[in-house]
């Protein structure tokens, strides 16, 4: 195969794999087309599989006559290779660097991978437009699909099935994108159902220095406004940025042309501003011995807090917008497929309880961000440590799921998912053996038929096997709209994620063992404590059916002496009969006096135990069944 | 008494101002009581409850058309402004509140007056620790360390206890020598012991050497503290303060050791700044916390320039300095200059680090009787409870202990008996004076004054609300696989403490809180399992009544419906099931195991004050009943059907959850820093106070008490009577 060209040297001996906390690996290196894998030869037999795209740098150091080599990965790994010889440290660093630097998307792992398990749901069909609208469906009829964009002529970034206002007509659109960057007209993003407001994205306007206006790019974005309301167009630029965008043809919607709409500026940085952060942050987390005030001032000067406060207030101000103006927003920045898919999948994430679920999430993603054409393989091809720097290069995606898990983190509750599913899904953005964030949009995808010859993550991830390691057991699910806090003091730098390098993981691994633990252990209790009610009430209805169990007042074993206003005074209410030894089974019972007034339990227990009135046998076990589930416990709370 | 300072007890139409909204303010009506400023909002009833002892000032800031604004900073970092209508009431006010908040008069603090509600006892909590026995825990007196009785009246050093340990080879006059060459009389005495291999941290203060003095006795005295510990050559002289401060002190007669007078040891300046710069930097910090809507950078850059986070850092790395040391078998002195405040915090955070009893909530207060309290940290001043103490001598040394445990905390979740809460409260009262167990500033203040006679002890106060404090995380195997915790230092680890310092801005708390949630899971299960037991023991009593066999009865109580229809291939069925049952009981034999540390309320205060009772024995006796199943139907109660129902009634399997539960039926709202507390009969939120009664439930096999609410009392009340 073609990489067999790049391979110096296929296999060393010797080699020592460091990873800080973690014991050191003795054994044999092997380089493969796609992997540089390290396995021990003494037991227990330890084996790492690392994939060469995920090596995001690697550096040599050379001494004497062995070597070293540091590999940082796009995960915020590093790990350490000590190489018996010179030479072998010099051929396997240029293999490394040759196979993490593949260009040609052809050769990607996710085309030659084999799954190892079988795909019992295809995570390529998981998330189809088609199903998803037909939801949508049920609360709105003001929307339908649109087929315009079928071969990706209209927009290229856009998928072959869009979201739009029904009573706009394709040509129409086909017109309204000429008038938007790369065509990426109006489209609908979320729908609101709570209150039937909408969420919609675009690109800027094409106004330029002219103030160019687009008639039907106006009866686009009005026709989704309720007669007499106003909407709001949200532009993450600043304004000074956006009018400046006019001058290279871009720009913003003015008042006079949609005075239907008011247009608040919620600047966000550029995307090229993220990847210098994100550069400069791992840097200074990279630092275990700088002083605390270098510290401080290294984070502050990276911005990376500032753009996870941004985007998070950014997304707050429209969530706000719907949920408690009723207005209908529309979300816009330049180019429309970085920053303004942060806010409206944050947006969503904070109005709508069903993305924070696992495949709501997973959903959204595919939806706001591989659909909605979010460009993975140029801006996710190398992250922070990355020594050749390319001006397409963002961490935008990391960026929305730090503030993700900002969320998370101010609502440990919500999420269905937790922490550990997030970092994994930042690794398989940047390295995956799946081909689910492979190319920069559905086009792409189509020409390389990833969803033909890949596998897809979700087929991986929603295999219960894989799925319990994220599922959150503190999880209950939350209906209303969160609304976190994004003052300085309730942001904080994610350790977990980017200084998972310099920390021993082990603590907050037991922390989150000892999470499950506890709410495991709580819930099999409770279903043990079920099992065991309805087990006793039905050996009461045996006992009392075989005559073990006789009621008092009870003459043949059938008839009994209730009546309605009897429960206080006259009936004794029926009473569980012990025999003295164990021999006295065979029905010389002795009849028992403590009997207990059951009025006084219903008027404690009120409403619930208003099927008590009658304490004939079968209405006395039905009462224990009813006990049983705990549910007219529950229902009786105040 | 206090009555003649109250000038105004009630004012009308004041106005609470909202740092964040500024044009919406709560009107209500300010009320001073003999302890608390109360206001109480007009619209909600909603209460802020201020004590005179936690204000740390008071300030009338210029009139506005509006009112005259009195802004007042609390010592738990509450602040808060009144806009007060007339400047007059204003001014009386803020004489009162001047009055009130510094006291003159030791005697006249808060503790003088406190009463406790209900039936606890003034001596309870006092006698919680004991010098003596937390010696001994540690190993001492032995062959190289001895109980001196120089300072039983204090003669030595007034500062210290009269109960000092010192190497057992120093002499009367060696001990007497080194105490005279030490500032305030100070001298090297046992501070922690580490049992695994006789290394030990000894503190005192500065020596008294000037630009050239020198003491023979204390020479002696340092080998004397270097020879406790026969397996080192050597030991450590640690002074926590910058070199430069050492050496400014020695122009006053004091400063540093000459090295060339002590052989042997190894002498470490580590750069701990002193009180006055901590006292500034908090200042600076409650600036920064105060800011109105700062950008992420302004916060960051105020955090950077308050230097809050790099005395913390330094407090640690001194202190993981000395445990490194101790651990590798080394002894190490320690002290700065007065050795009550630098000493006091790396002497005890190290043996936090050494010693997982300290890690506990009784270790920890053993910790800081041991450290703060008996080696004379001087809280009164430090703290600045009366008018009389100098300015200068308040700063926030404990806090910046406490600080620095709740850092360490972050780092390893699971090593902590104690939750954040219980700092917390540490902390508030250190600073309400509510309690005599940190009044004074020694050993010697404390029995002059017969606190543990005139005043309640904290500790008694926490072991009574102990489920409030306990970290569910806890895991009592770090005991072993984390028993020395040597935290990183990094400056990347160290994080703002919003919890404490911001605790009152409700808005920027997480919303939903895990380690409460976990608390509640652990009371629950702790619920759950007492009913499990007592309905295992109903099924059985019926299926004997039934006449069903031991092998039927086994596969009911895991909860086969309809075993007897499975007749035919029972007997493959019991032994697979059989191991399954074992299996169930190892869970709930783990379960007994650790839950013993969250076990429930604790009613029987003084029998149950340390934490920690076994409730393994309730669970076990559960399996030898299978066995002895006959006795005990014989011995069991005679049961009724309805008796039966009642049981499953009065015990909760759901718990109604912390969601849109904004206050407790006694309208006390639940802001984010107040517990939310179960009662575990109705399984209703309520606050602390609700459900501070406790009765023992019939759904319970053991008749433990637990809590309830209030109608749940009086109903368990009143169909017991019955």
């Amino acid at each position: 195969m073609e990489f067999a060209e790049f391979i110096k040297t296929p296999m060393v001996d010797n080699v020592t794999l460091k990873e800080n906390f973690k014991k050191p690996i003795e054994g044999t290196l092997c380089i493969t087309g796609h992997h540089l894998i390290i396995s021990s030869r003494n037991q227990p037999h330890d084996e790492l599989w690392v994939l060469h795209s995920l090596v995001d740098s690697i550096e040599k150091k050379l001494s004497g006559s062995t070597g070293t080599l540091t590999l940082k990965c796009k995960n915020f790994k590093v790990l350490q290779l000590a190489m018996p010889t010179v030479e072998d440290c010099l051929n396997v660093a240029s293999s490394i660097e040759q196979l993490s630097n593949l260009g040609d998307i052809a050769l990607k792992y996710p085309f030659f991978y084999q799954p190892s398990f079988e795909i019992l749901e295809d995570g390529w069909q998981a998330f189809q437009p088609e199903t998803e609208f037909s939801r949508h469906k049920e609360c709105s009829d003001e929307w339908r699909l649109s087929y315009v964009n079928k071969d990706y002529q209209v927009c290229s970034s856009y998928p072959s099935v869009v979201i739009v206002p029904k009573s706009v007509e394709d040509e129409l659109i086909v017109r309204v994108a000429k008038f938007r960057q790369n065509g990426r007209f109006p489209v609908l993003s979320y729908f609101h159902r709570h209150n039937k407001t909408a969420l919609m994205r675009s690109s800027q306007p094409l106004t330029g220095s002219n103030s160019n206006r687009c008639k039907e790019d106006e009866r686009l974005v009005n026709s989704i406004l309720v007669q007499g309301r106003r909407g709001y167009i949200v532009d993450t630029r600043a304004q000074s940025v956006a009018k400046m965008a006019q001058a290279k043809g871009g720009g913003y919607e003015p008042e006079a042309n949609y005075s239907r709409w008011r247009r608040i500026h919620q600047p966000i940085e550029r995307h090229q501003a993220f990847h210098d952060s994100l550069i400069k942050m791992i840097e200074a987390c990279s630092d275990p011995n700088c002083s605390m005030d270098k510290w401080l001032s290294k984070l502050e000067s990276s911005n990376w807090m500032t753009h996870v406060k941004d985007i998070l207030t950014c997304a707050c101000v429209v969530a706000q917008c719907i949920d408690k103006e009723g207005a209908s927003v529309l979300v816009h920045g330049s180019e429309g497929t970085d920053t303004t898919l942060q806010v409206t999948s944050l947006a969503q994430l904070i109005l709508d309880h069903d993305c924070r679920t696992v495949t709501g999430f997973e959903a959204l993603i595919e939806r706001e961000w591989i659909r909605g054409g979010h460009p993975f393989r140029l801006r996710c091809s190398k992250s922070a440590y990355a020594v050749t720097k390319q001006r397409k290069e963002s961490p935008v995606f990391l960026l929305f799921i730090d503030a993700v898990r900002q969320i998370l983190q101010q609502f440990p509750c919500s999420f269905e998912f937790n922490e550990y599913f997030l970092i994994d899904l930042i690794q398989h953005v940047y390295s995956s053996q799946y081909g689910t964030f492979l190319c920069n949009n559905e086009k792409e995808k189509s020409v390389h038929k990833v969803t033909t010859t890949t596998v897809s993550l979700w087929s991986y991830i929603n295999r219960p096997q894989v799925l319990n390691q994220y599922l959150n057991p503190l999880y209950q699910p939350n209906q209303v709209v969160l609304w976190p806090s994004v003052a300085p003091q309730s942001l904080e730098l994610w350790n977990e994620l980017y200084l998972r390098s310099q920390a021993d993981p082990v603590p907050m691994e037991d922390r989150w063992r000892e999470v499950v633990k506890i709410a495991e252990y709580d819930k099999e209790l409770k279903a043990k404590a079920i099992r065991l009610r309805r087990q006793l009430a039905a050996l009461e209805k045996e006992a009392i059916s075989k005559g073990v169990i006789k009621l008092e007042g009870d003459t043949g074993g059938k008839t009994v002496t209730s009546t309605e206003g009897a429960v206080g005074g006259k009936a004794e209410g029926a009473s569980v009969n012990k025999p003295v030894k164990q021999a006295s089974i065979n029905k010389t019972l002795k009849p028992v006096d403590g009997t207990v007034d059951s009025k006084n339990v219903k008027e404690a227990d009120g409403v619930a135990m208003d099927k008590l009135e009658n304490p004939t046998s079968d209405k006395t076990v039905e009462q224990l069944e009813d006990a049983v589930g705990g549910l007219s416990i529950t229902s009786t709370v105040k | 008494m206090e009555y003649r300072y109250i000038k105004t007890p009630k004012v009308e139409g004041v106005k609470l101002l909202d740092k964040f909204n500024v044009k919406k303010p709560t009107t209500g009506i300010l009320y001073l009581t003999t302890t608390h400023l109360i206001f109480v909002e007009k619209a909600g009833k909603r209460e802020t409850w201020l004590l005179y002892m936690h204000m740390a000032t008071v300030e009338k800031m210029a009139i506005t058309t509006a009112g005259s604004p009195l802004q007042i900073h609390c010592k738990n970092f509450m602040c808060l402004t009144f806009l007060i209508p007339r400047e007059r009431d204003c001014h009386d006010v803020y004489i009162t509140l001047s009055e009130l908040s510094k006291p003159e008069n030791i005697e006249d603090l808060y503790a003088f007056h406190f009463t406790a509600p209900g039936t606890i006892l003034k001596s309870y909590g006092w006698s919680n620790f004991d010098l003596l026995s937390e010696y001994l825990r540690m190993g001492a007196p032995n062959e190289h360390w001895v109980l001196s009785n120089l300072n039983t009246k204090y003669e030595l050093c007034d500062t210290y206890s009269k109960n000092v340990y010192v190497p057992a080879v120093a002499s009367t006059p060696v001990l007497l020598g080194s105490s005279k060459f030490r500032s305030r009389g100070r001298f090297p005495v046992l501070s922690y012991l580490h049992r695994e291999n006789q290394a030990s941290i000894t503190r005192c203060s500065q020596p008294l050497a000037g630009f050239s003095a020198r003491c023979v006795e204390d020479e002696q005295m340092l080998q004397a503290v270097l020879r406790s510990n026969p397996k080192s050559q050597f030991m450590y002289v640690v002074d926590t303060r910058p070199k430069i401060n050492a050496m400014a002190n020695k122009a006053a007669g004091k400063g540093y050791e000459n090295e060339s007078f002590y052989s042997n040891m190894k002498f470490q300046f580590l750069g701990i700044e002193n009180i006055h710069v901590m006292r500034s930097s908090l200042q600076k910090l409650l600036e920064v916390c105060e800011l109105k809507n700062p950008s992420m950078n302004a916060f960051l850059s105020g955090l950077e320039n308050t230097g809050w986070l790099k005395h913390i850092r330094s407090v640690l790395e001194t202190s993981v300095f000395i445990a490194q040391a101790v651990h590798n078998g080394v002894n190490v002195l320690v002290h700065c200059s007065d050795g009550w405040d630098r000493t006091a915090q790396t002497c005890s955070l190290a043996g936090l680090m050494l010693d997982p009893y300290y890690r506990t909530i009784q270790g920890f207060q053993a910790l800081i009787e041991k450290e703060w309290l008996s080696f004379g940290h001087k809280f009164t001043d430090r703290c600045g409870y009366l008018n009389t103490v100098d300015s200068k001598e308040i700063s926030p040394v404990f806090t910046q202990f406490l600080e620095s445990v709740w850092q360490l905390s972050q780092q390893y979740p699971c090593a902590f008996q104690f939750n954040e809460r219980f700092l917390i409260a540490i902390h508030d009262h250190v600073y309400s004076c509510q309690f005599g167990t940190f009044i004074g500033n020694c050993e010697k203040d404390r029995i002059d004054l017969r606190l543990s006679e005139r005043t309640f002890s904290l500790w008694g106060y926490l072991a009574q609300n102990i489920n409030e404090f306990t970290n569910p995380l806890f895991k009592k195997e770090y005991e072993i696989t984390h028993s020395v915790l040597i935290p990183q230092t990094n400056p990347q680890f160290f994080k703002f403490w919003r919890g404490l310092y911001n605790r009152f801005e409700n808005g920027i708390h997480p919303r939903e809180n895990d380690i409460d949630l976990l608390s509640v899971y652990r009371q629950h299960s702790y619920s759950i399992e007492d009913h499990i037991a007592l309905l295992e023991k109903r099924v059985m009593q019926i299926c004997k009544l039934l006449g069903k066999p031991d092998e039927i009865i086994q596969l009911k109580l895991q909860g086969f419906l309809s075993v007897d229809s499975l007749d035919g291939i029972l007997a493959d069925h019991i032994e697979s099931n059989e191991n399954e049952f074992h299996h169930n009981a190892g869970i709930l034999d783990e379960a007994a195991g650790f839950d013993s540390i969250s076990n429930g309320h604790i009613t029987d205060t003084i029998k149950h004050s340390h934490i920690g009772c076994d409730i393994g024995p309730r669970i076990k006796p559960r399996m030898d009943e299978l066995e002895n199943l006959d006795n005990m139907i014989l011995d069991s109660d005679l049961l009724t059907l309805d008796q039966l129902v009642s049981e499953l009634r009065t015990v909760a399997l759901d718990w109604r959850s912390f969601r849109r539960v904004y206050n407790c039926n006694c309208l006390t709202p639940f802001d984010h820093h107040v517990k939310k507390f179960h009662c575990w009969k109705c399984g209703d939120v309520f606050c602390n106070r609700c459900t501070s009664q406790t009765i023992s439930l019939q759904g319970h096999l053991s008749s433990q008490q637990v809590p309830v609410c209030t109608s749940c009392f009086q109903y368990v009340q009143q169909s017991r009577s019955r």
